[in-house]
């Protein structure tokens, strides 16, 4: 058995799970911005310090991943469960971005009230469970759990079709001004945006349990053979 | 059709099992990795595929191997023709302690050419095969005994390529050697597969996935899983294959 590699394969694992906490609570944060005006510029300053923290896993990951390609030259899943995690954290690192933004155009925009009757904080809390489980499929290694995420796209994307209707539609010019129908729809797009990225996480999730990584309607196995 | 095909061999070392029931079809022109634990088989295999477990007593073969779909342990298969057809490389480069141009010769003379404008022709285009020509081509007069390992073990594959055999069994040729020339003799192999027909057994799972095409996995004299080596080496299919390659288990 091949305990430190074991042992690091777990470290990889425990902070991973933790650099999707840190995402989770990034965007919670921007919900909260979203709801209440209240200690807005220190809840924004906060979804700042969370973005560097996700950087700084993002960057032990990479070298515990790259060490452990150095050292252990891993094969079969350990190979696809390391090279998952280092595709993963790219994504992972984006939604961080992302939910900065948010906090940048809540702090700084037009948005001077918390929004209400549109369906933007709904696509806030399903991005959050969409992050939750994508992780929580790698770190149990659950297929279905991965998929799950797959398929909820749909819906976000769904929610964001919604939200560009209803704030295209007249009640929404009496209740919003220009530039803060801009700045929602802005909004709106960086959690449909988030929402690609935790289905990213979730295909390679799936990449790690099936050797095969679909991009859209295409499926390509580990070595970029097409398949199906 | 492979070019050697092995259909339900078994073989025995007196009481002991030491193949059972494998079945493996070793395609032409292509290298075929032997892993395994030791003691898993995958030797006695390779030397089953040019009879050298005759020479071992009490050795018991049940099963078929062809060879272009030639019984190799048919009433009629010559053995000497066999094992002229059947090169083998070991772990320990074992030049003879004569010339290098005699090492080489020596197969060729035994098979009845003597002639000296003849034997100059096979030994240049062996070493030079062997990617050791340029290296001895001044010296081939001295003793072998004198070459570095890595040499030496490329003279071996020259002797053995000497009596232009189809088909070169390596049985851990590269174990003893330092990288650099471990990763000759891999570059080697890799420009031989396109003349011959390469079967080996090696100890190093990342020799097995930098050089092989296909992979075969031994365990307890079983042959567990056979596959395309990028497959086998990202997705095996089987538990204990995935157990052995990650290094859980062996």
């Amino acid at each position: 058995m091949r305990d430190r590699f074991v042992e690091k394969l777990d470290q990889l694992q425990k902070e991973l799970l933790e650099m999707g906490m840190l995402c989770e609570e990034a965007i919670m944060k921007t919900y909260r911005l979203l709801v209440s005006t209240e200690k807005r510029e220190e809840n924004a300053e906060e979804i700042d310090r969370l973005e560097d923290e996700i950087d700084g896993k993002e960057q032990s990951i990479e070298t515990i991943s790259l060490q452990l390609l150095l050292r252990q030259q891993p094969v079969a899943s350990d190979l696809r469960r390391i090279s998952a995690a280092m595709k993963m954290i790219t994504d992972l690192e984006r939604i961080g971005d992302q939910a900065t933004d948010i906090a940048e155009i809540m702090k700084t925009g037009s948005i001077d009230v918390p929004v209400e009757g549109v369906a933007i904080t709904q696509m806030a809390e399903f991005t959050v469970g969409m992050v939750n489980k994508s992780v929580e499929a790698y770190v149990n290694r659950d297929l279905e759990l991965a998929r799950e995420v797959i398929d909820s796209d749909d819906r976000l994307d769904a929610m964001f079709d919604d939200v560009r209707r209803t704030l295209s539609e007249p009640t929404a010019a009496e209740k919003f001004s220009n530039d803060q129908i801009l700045d929602l729809l802005m909004i709106a797009k960086y959690y449909e945006r988030i929402g690609d990225h935790a289905q990213n996480i979730g295909e390679w999730v799936e990449f790690s349990l099936t050797g095969v990584h679909r991009q859209g309607k295409k499926a390509y196995n580990v070595f970029g053979v097409y398949t199906k | 059709m492979g070019k050697i095909d092995i259909k339900h061999v078994d073989l025995y070392y007196g009481d002991f099992h030491a193949l059972k029931d494998v079945n493996l079809e070793i395609p032409a022109n292509k290298i075929t990795a032997f892993i395994g634990p030791s003691g898993c088989g995958k030797s006695t295999l390779l030397k089953s595929l040019n009879r050298m477990n005759d020479l071992v007593e009490g050795c018991k073969i049940t099963g078929e191997i062809t060879l272009d779909g030639e019984d190799i342990y048919g009433k009629n298969m010559d053995v000497n023709h066999l094992r002229k057809r059947v090169g083998m490389v070991f772990q320990k480069a074992n030049p003879f302690p004569m010339s290098i141009y005699d090492n080489v010769a020596y197969g060729p003379r035994t098979h009845g050419i003597h002639n000296k404008a003849k034997l100059d022709e096979i030994v240049e285009k062996a070493l030079r095969d062997a990617a050791i020509w340029d290296e001895v081509k001044d010296r081939l007069k001295k003793s072998a005994l004198g070459m570095s390992g890595g040499q030496q073990q490329r003279l071996c594959i020259a002797r053995a390529l000497a009596v232009e055999p189809d088909v070169l069994l390596m049985d851990e040729s590269t174990s003893a050697l330092d990288p650099i020339s471990t990763s000759r003799i891999e570059d080697l192999v890799m420009e031989l597969k396109e003349k011959y027909t390469i079967a080996m057994v090696t100890h190093n799972m990342q020799q097995a996935a930098r050089v092989s095409d296909k992979t075969a996995f031994f365990l307890l004299g079983e042959m567990i899983e056979c596959d395309d080596t990028t497959t086998l080496f990202s997705m095996p299919k089987n538990k204990k294959t995935e157990e052995y390659i990650t290094g859980r288990f062996g």
